[in-house]
């Protein structure tokens, strides 16, 4: 749809100006005129929005519409899709409140929903986690970042290595960091601090703290450079007008740079939080989710029940429920905390 | 889901495209005409027609490079294709999960599947034979069948075999000697009250008793396993895979005595956090570089151990002079026959579409003299009786000898159960490990996974 907008609105002044130019020309009647134009828009449309169009359908809408149907069935992924069977929404049902068949609720409740529900907490968890402490951290540091000192660069260069970084190569340099017999261990027995009685990931609740340190780590670093960008756009003079009205370094950042980049926190929080929902690499390349699903995420659940357990039905009803917590949750924030910073796009259409 | 489903297939199919053109542009030199896909020769059997057979193992090189299996398999279709010019074999090597858990199924979906390939049995080959993916082999090969005896058995499905193994063996602990030594232990454990001795012996000479790589997940539940197999009778552990009735209360039982044995607090420390083969400080790292006693697994865990020698014959010899091998120990009660064992193997299955010089070429690579090449070639552990003497390994021959005592020998509890169920079970048995589920927990885990299938 914006895509649709943006190229139909970019190309008007285009063939405006073409009309315009046929002026001296012999006068052709005006109708066949727009109609021609009308025509050689679409056509331009077609051309521009086609491949991108197709792809989407092919690759994004399809499996889409695929997954909510493979949802319906009980379907062992293994097996042609003919010898599946439709159970309507038991998949869903099964995540959700464990089944509705009162005699098997209970070990499906245990089997199941358990395992959801404690896949989606995980997912609040980290949603929440990143608001009150990535949002603060990396705020502090770009404000810090912000201002001129020796070494800036390569210290802007360090901050956002890890984002650059393959989720892979990141996940298996932790891993190696935080083995049982690994370094991070060591130093930290060295001085005399306690360990995880089961080690940093595996061990049923330091795991999860070991691994949102991570994923901050990883993640901080966007949060930065966003905000940074965001700062770069504050007017200096703003600030030296604020100084010189006796205002103290903290009461600057405090009373304009902050409120200043309002739009750029908004957008980070939103990418954050989609980011959270959907998060996957980093907790699959530690363990799968860690052994008893401490750090799991619907994500890696979706993906262990389908390519490991082969419950391809079960699988896909995540997969959607997971589209429709993201979705809703875009559109609330959207029309709840962005509603001012799109405004102007949405007066524009 | 689907879109990630789709995306593999579309690098599975890109990847096989890649490598069968590959293939192709470089033949080896036999005198099959080049680039002619051969067509379906099922009518006739005649052996002018040009054949290509597809073959997909799990082989693949190791860190240093060795691949004697994957070796042995090139000699194999050599030899065969010299016999037989119109054939030709195009062989991939496949690491193991990627090969099971991805290529196979996705590959069998898409009706565009090898000829040959790795097969494990059990649960997994019922759920393609359902399908109808597999040939069934059992008039073509009757006489191999035979001849390979008991060892076939999860091959076959409702009578009919689908694959042969090429390999099977039984699984017990490893130990090191010198250790034991060092700990005053002078008998293998043939209790599980031997063995609650054996790990304070050790634990009183400051040496890890058990290594177990509990964060892999199956090396964890392999200990639970065997407490089951002591535990239930056989008729009722040898039918769950087909029944999938776990009302026994045998079942609760094994996790009970797992719990009482994790009470004694036998594993090294953060096993949770420990995986089984990679790395110095994994499970096997940790016996082979001498730093725990014990660590239950299967036959192939010599060569895992010897992956962490510097390479050299005398570093080789070495370890394999210090390594001990005993069969689980028998428990305290439990309807289970004591001698029994747990095992698994390796086979190939031939696709249903498959030419018929597929199963020509699976029952040459098992003859007996093939067999024993094998076992000479690579170390498998033959399942061809008459090959067995080709095994000179000291504890592989020790291993075989038990498997071939056993009252009688089952199949790993989650190739038997198939990927939900057997998956199902080992989180449940990962579980009562970390200490956030019991016994009773295992069941119900496993009860609702198969009530959902």
């Amino acid at each position: 749809m914006t895509a649709l907008e943006a190229s139909g609105t970019g190309k008007g002044p285009v063939v405006d100006a073409k009309a315009s130019a046929a002026g001296p020309h012999p006068v052709t009647p005006a109708t066949d005129n727009a109609k021609k134009d009308t025509r050689r828009k679409w056509l331009e449309i077609a051309i521009f929005v086609g491949p991108a169009l197709l792809i989407f359908l092919t690759f994004v809408v399809f499996p889409m519409v695929m997954a909510a149907r493979y949802s319906l069935y009980k379907w062992d992924s293994r097996q042609p899709f003919e010898l599946a069977e439709f159970i309507g929404f038991d998949n869903y049902t099964r995540a959700l409140i464990g089944g509705t068949d009162p005699e098997t609720q209970e070990i499906f409740w245990k089997a199941y929903a358990e395992p959801f529900w404690n896949a989606v907490g995980n997912n609040v968890q980290i949603i929440a986690l990143s608001m009150l402490i990535q949002l603060p951290v990396a705020m502090l540091i770009a404000l810090v970042l912000n201002r001129k000192f020796p070494g800036r660069g390569p210290t802007r260069l360090i901050i956002f290595a890890p984002y650059v970084l393959a989720e892979v190569t990141a996940g298996l340099m932790w891993l190696m960091l935080l083995d049982p017999r690994g370094p991070v261990t060591e130093w930290v027995q060295a001085i005399g601090l306690p360990t995880p009685p089961q080690g940093w990931l595996e061990d049923p609740t330091w795991g999860f703290w070991t691994f949102f340190f991570i994923v901050s780590w990883k993640y901080i670093g966007l949060a930065i450079i966003l905000f940074l960008a965001g700062l770069a756009g504050v007017p200096e003079e703003l600030q030296e007008a604020a100084s010189i009205d006796g205002a103290s370094w903290w009461q600057v950042q405090w009373r304009i740079n902050i409120p200043l980049i309002g739009p750029t926190v908004r957008v980070w929080a939103f990418l954050s939080i989609i980011g959270s929902i959907q998060l996957f690499d980093m907790a699959w390349v530690l363990n799968k989710g860690g052994s008893t699903g401490q750090y799991s995420t619907i994500a890696t659940l979706m993906v262990d029940i389908g390519t490991q357990r082969n419950d391809g039905g079960y699988a896909s009803a995540l997969a959607i429920i997971m589209f429709i917590f993201s979705m809703t949750a875009a559109i609330i924030y959207l029309t709840l905390v962005m509603r001012r910073d799109t405004a102007g796009s949405r007066k524009g259409a | 889901m689907a879109n990630m489903r789709r995306a593999g297939a579309a690098v599975a199919f890109a990847t096989s495209a890649a490598l069968l053109l590959a293939a192709c542009s470089s033949d080896d030199g036999d005198t099959t005409p080049e680039g002619t896909d051969s067509p379906d020769t099922e009518e006739t059997s005649e052996n002018s027609e040009p054949v290509t057979l597809t073959w997909w193992h799990n082989s693949v090189a190791g860190d240093n490079g060795q691949n004697d299996l994957g070796d042995y398999w090139q000699k194999m279709a050599d030899d065969f294709t010299a016999q037989n010019p119109n054939v030709t074999i195009e062989i991939e090597q496949i690491q193991n999960e990627d090969l099971q858990r991805t290529r196979i199924p996705l590959a069998l979906q898409s009706g565009d599947a090898p000829d040959l390939f790795q097969a494990w049995g059990g649960g997994e080959l019922a759920t393609q034979v359902e399908s109808g993916y597999l040939m069934d082999l059992s008039e073509t090969l009757a006489d191999d069948i035979e001849r390979l005896g008991g060892g076939v058995a999860p091959w076959q499905y409702d009578g009919s075999t689908y694959g042969l193994p090429f390999q099977f063996g039984v699984e017990g602990i490893w130990y090191r000697e010198s250790l034991f030594e060092e700990a005053g232990i002078t008998e293998e454990p043939t209790t599980m009250a031997e063995l609650g001795e054996a790990v304070q012996a050790l634990k009183d000479a400051d040496i890890t008793p058990i290594a177990v790589g509990a964060a892999d997940g199956w090396p964890a539940a392999h200990w639970w396993y065997n407490f089951a197999l002591r535990a239930c009778p056989q008729d009722v552990i040898s039918t769950a895979g087909t029944t999938f009735d776990f009302s026994d209360p045998c079942w609760v039982e094994a996790g009970e005595q797992l719990e009482e044995f994790l009470g004694t607090d036998p594993f090294q420390d953060q096993f949770i956090s420990t995986v089984a083969q990679t790395g110095a400080t994994s499970s096997a790292g940790l016996v082979a570089t001498g730093e725990a006693a014990m660590e239950l697994m299967g036959h192939w865990n010599v060569f895992v151990y010897e992956g962490f020698t510097d390479g050299t014959e005398e570093g080789i010899q070495a370890l394999q002079d210090d390594l001990g091998w005993f069969p689980m120990p028998a428990t305290d009660g439990g309807a289970g026959d004591p001698t029994a064992a747990l095992g698994g193997g390796d086979g190939f299955s031939c696709y249903v579409d498959a030419p018929p010089e597929c199963a020509e070429f699976l029952s040459f690579i098992m003859s007996d003299e093939n067999q024993a090449g094998a076992a000479e070639a690579a170390g498998i552990l033959p399942v061809a009786p008459a090959a067995a003497e080709a095994v000179t390994n000291p504890v592989l021959v020790e291993l075989s000898q038990v498997a071939g005592n056993a009252e009688y020998v089952q199949l790993w509890l989650d190739t038997s159960f198939g990927t939900n169920v057997g998956g199902a079970m080992n989180d449940g048995i990962v579980n009562i490990f970390a200490g956030t589920g019991n016994a009773q927990d295992v069941v119900d885990l496993m009860t609702a996974a198969a009530l959902t299938q």
